[in-house]
């Protein structure tokens, strides 16, 4: 792990570079098996689908470049749709009060687990796992299991709606790449991340405030988790306390699919967003061509073992990692 | 993904205290809790619904034991109640196909050790983290399950298929199960060279290389040893009612992995005994049964299981920050 970081740059391009081959070759033998599939229509309508996995992988990157892992990001966004349903109905909160108390309330999930990971020393793995308990536990415990339903009309319109003939969420996406694209690439906050996940001990030693960032990063996927929870609820309809399980590994697997090295150190924005993509298509050409969602989440675990035994055959021939 | 700062494994009469402790507290609560929640509904402590709770259980308790080794080792197997589910109906497809009764019961374990040494030689070998190899394992094989069988129950199982049913000495076999194998387990855990390497390598990967351990084989050993036991785990979950519901239950790796953190398994590695992960998945068991008794919706369960995970994790760091101090 101690490469120079312009190897660590042109590794992570070349990585893209192969990711968008794959994508292109992916979209091309799709749009031959069903010609249902390279439509506007039909992408834009996989955009709209996807959104809830892209917004939570995007702070999932920043995570797992400084060396953590946040598996309770579909427990969040559960506990998220659950209060929003249940203050909304029970508390007779205001719907739109209960929208952000709902995302609010993700991000007080996201403080909680970088808390304890943080002034604690919980490794991220199992803190995380613990509170994937604790927060779905609550999501059940809270609503006992019971749906929510009869949200108003102006309440589907983020979920469902479209604006200038594109699907709403994919607008806030677009906005939400941006930024974290740019606040990773060309802030020193961004930077940081990839120190810390490089060498924690010496970015601390260099003065990085590491502690406060891994705070910032696991609140800000808490608070993804909390927005998606919405979406989830306005485009679906409804809120169960099931909402976003198994979230997390559609997440990893776009995120580690898009390059980002699960030990830390090495990712990109731009590979994350191929990498929820594809995998994205890959659902959708899978379903096109007839294959039941059961057997999708077969392909998706495949594609994230593998993808991490080639990034790793990859690094190790360009004599990098160990 | 863990720190890489853990001491090597502490004197030995210091693990033991620090084991016999974790075991005292963990005995003290199951007697606590029956006591206290007899007095409250005595329908709790009555025959039916205590050898409900030991009964229903055991094979969870058998699995805990596994899932402690590979944690022991510095690992984690998430995939482990997918794995479960995928192998009791591999035993019932067996049982319904015809197969000697034998066969049923042999086979999900050889299976299992089969699909643990895959996942095995991918950590140790390829150097993939447990966590990554076994999340990518449980939507392989919970899809794979869902995909083949649609779910559907499987019904119709021959008169002798029904193991954990049967009763030895007029005790029911689950119970000979989970003790024995906790009893030989522990044994082995301990006085083995296998089962030292286990804390060894999970206590210092290079200290254990260093006085010539192969952290690589010795992982390896852990996951196909974890295979064996939900191998019989499942079986277990397979012959306990008269059908098996062919879907992964839900939340089953939640359950056993909180059975051996809560057991005093160190999720950092090198600390821990299949002693105590047995009683803690009893102590699990029993509170979901007596949150019943008490009143309480069983909808809150997987958040005390969350609170357990994390009360316990916090107390074994702060046991070790004081140790570390003196």
């Amino acid at each position: 792990m101690s490469m120079a970081p312009s190897t660590d740059s042109r590794f992570a391009i070349r990585h893209e570079m192969v990711l968008l081959a794959v994508l292109i070759v992916a979209i091309g033998v799709l749009s031959v098996v069903s010609d249902r599939f390279l439509t506007v229509n039909n992408a834009l309508n996989q955009g709209r689908l996807m959104t809830e996995v892209a917004l939570v992988a995007l702070p999932m990157t920043y995570i797992i470049i400084t060396g953590g892992i946040d598996l309770s990001v579909g427990s969040i966004m559960g506990l998220s749709a659950i209060l929003l349903g249940y203050s909304w109905q029970n508390w007779g909160f205001p719907l739109g009060v209960s929208i952000v108390f709902a995302i609010l309330a993700g991000t007080l999930c996201g403080l909680f687990n970088g808390y304890l990971i943080v002034r604690v020393r919980v490794p991220p793995l199992i803190m995380t796992l613990a509170s994937l308990a604790l927060f779905r536990g609550m999501a059940e415990g809270i609503s006992q299991a019971r749906s929510v339903r009869g949200y108003p009309e102006w309440f589907f319109r983020m979920g469902q709606g479209e604006l200038f003939g594109v699907p709403t969420q994919l607008w806030l996406l677009v906005v939400a790449v941006i930024v974290f694209w740019v606040v990773l690439t060309k802030t020193t906050f961004g930077r940081s991340l990839y120190a810390i996940g490089h060498n924690e001990a010496a970015a601390r030693y260099s003065g990085i405030a590491v502690d406060k960032i891994k705070l910032t990063i696991y609140a800000l996927s808490g608070t993804m988790a909390g927005l998606a929870g919405y979406i989830f609820v306005s485009r679906v309809s409804t809120t169960r306390s099931d909402m976003g399980t198994g979230l997390e590994l559609d997440v990893i697997a776009a995120v580690v699919l898009g390059g980002t090295s699960i030990f830390g150190g090495i990712g990109t924005i731009a590979g994350t967003v191929i990498g929820f993509t594809l995998i994205q298509f890959l659902k959708n050409g899978l379903a096109l061509t007839g294959v039941k969602g059961d057997a999708t989440i077969v392909v998706i675990g495949t594609v994230l073992i593998l993808s991490i035994l080639i990034s790793n055959f990859l690094q190790h021939r360009r004599g990098g990692g160990d | 993904m863990t720190a890489a700062t853990v001491q090597a494994p502490p004197a030995s009469s210091m693990l033991r205290r620090a084991v016999v402790s974790q075991e005292m507290v963990l005995l003290l609560a199951i007697v606590t809790l029956f006591v206290v929640v007899g007095l409250i509904n005595p329908r709790f402590i009555a025959e039916r619904n205590l050898s409900s709770i030991f009964l229903g259980n055991a094979y969870v308790a058998v699995a805990a034991i596994g899932m402690s080794m590979v944690i022991i080792t510095g690992n984690i197997d998430i995939s482990v109640g997918s794995l479960i589910g995928v192998l009791a109906t591999l035993s019932g497809s067996l049982a319904i196909a015809g197969a000697p009764i034998i066969v049923c019961w042999l086979v999900p374990i050889a299976a299992g050790m089969l699909v643990t040494a895959g996942m095995g030689a991918l950590v140790a070998y390829l150097r993939i983290p447990s966590i990554v190899v076994t999340l990518g394992m449980l939507s392989i094989l919970k899809g794979g399950l869902i995909s083949v069988t649609q779910g559907e129950w499987i019904t119709d199982l021959p008169a002798g298929f029904f193991l954990a049913q049967m009763r030895l000495f007029g005790v029911p076999s689950p119970i000979w199960f989970m003790g024995l194998l906790t009893i030989l387990a522990a044994w082995w855990m301990r006085q083995s060279e296998t089962g030292r390497s286990f804390y060894a390598v999970g206590g210092n990967v290079e200290a254990a290389r260093l006085s010539g351990i192969n952290p690589e084989r010795t992982i390896m050993k852990a996951f196909i040893i974890h295979g064996f036991f939900v191998g019989i785990a499942a079986v277990l979950f397979a012959t306990q009612l008269s059908v098996i519901q062919s879907t992964v239950p839900a939340n089953l790796e939640l359950t056993i992995i909180t059975a051996s953190v809560v057991g005093g398994v160190s999720i950092l590695g090198g600390v821990g005994t299949v002693i105590g992960s047995t009683l803690a998945a009893i102590l699990i068991a029993a509170i979901a049964s007596a949150m019943i008794f008490v009143d309480l919706s069983p909808f809150w369960m997987r958040a005390v299981q969350g609170v357990l995970i994390l009360a316990t994790v916090l107390a074994d760091l702060w046991r070790r920050q004081r140790q570390r101090r003196g």
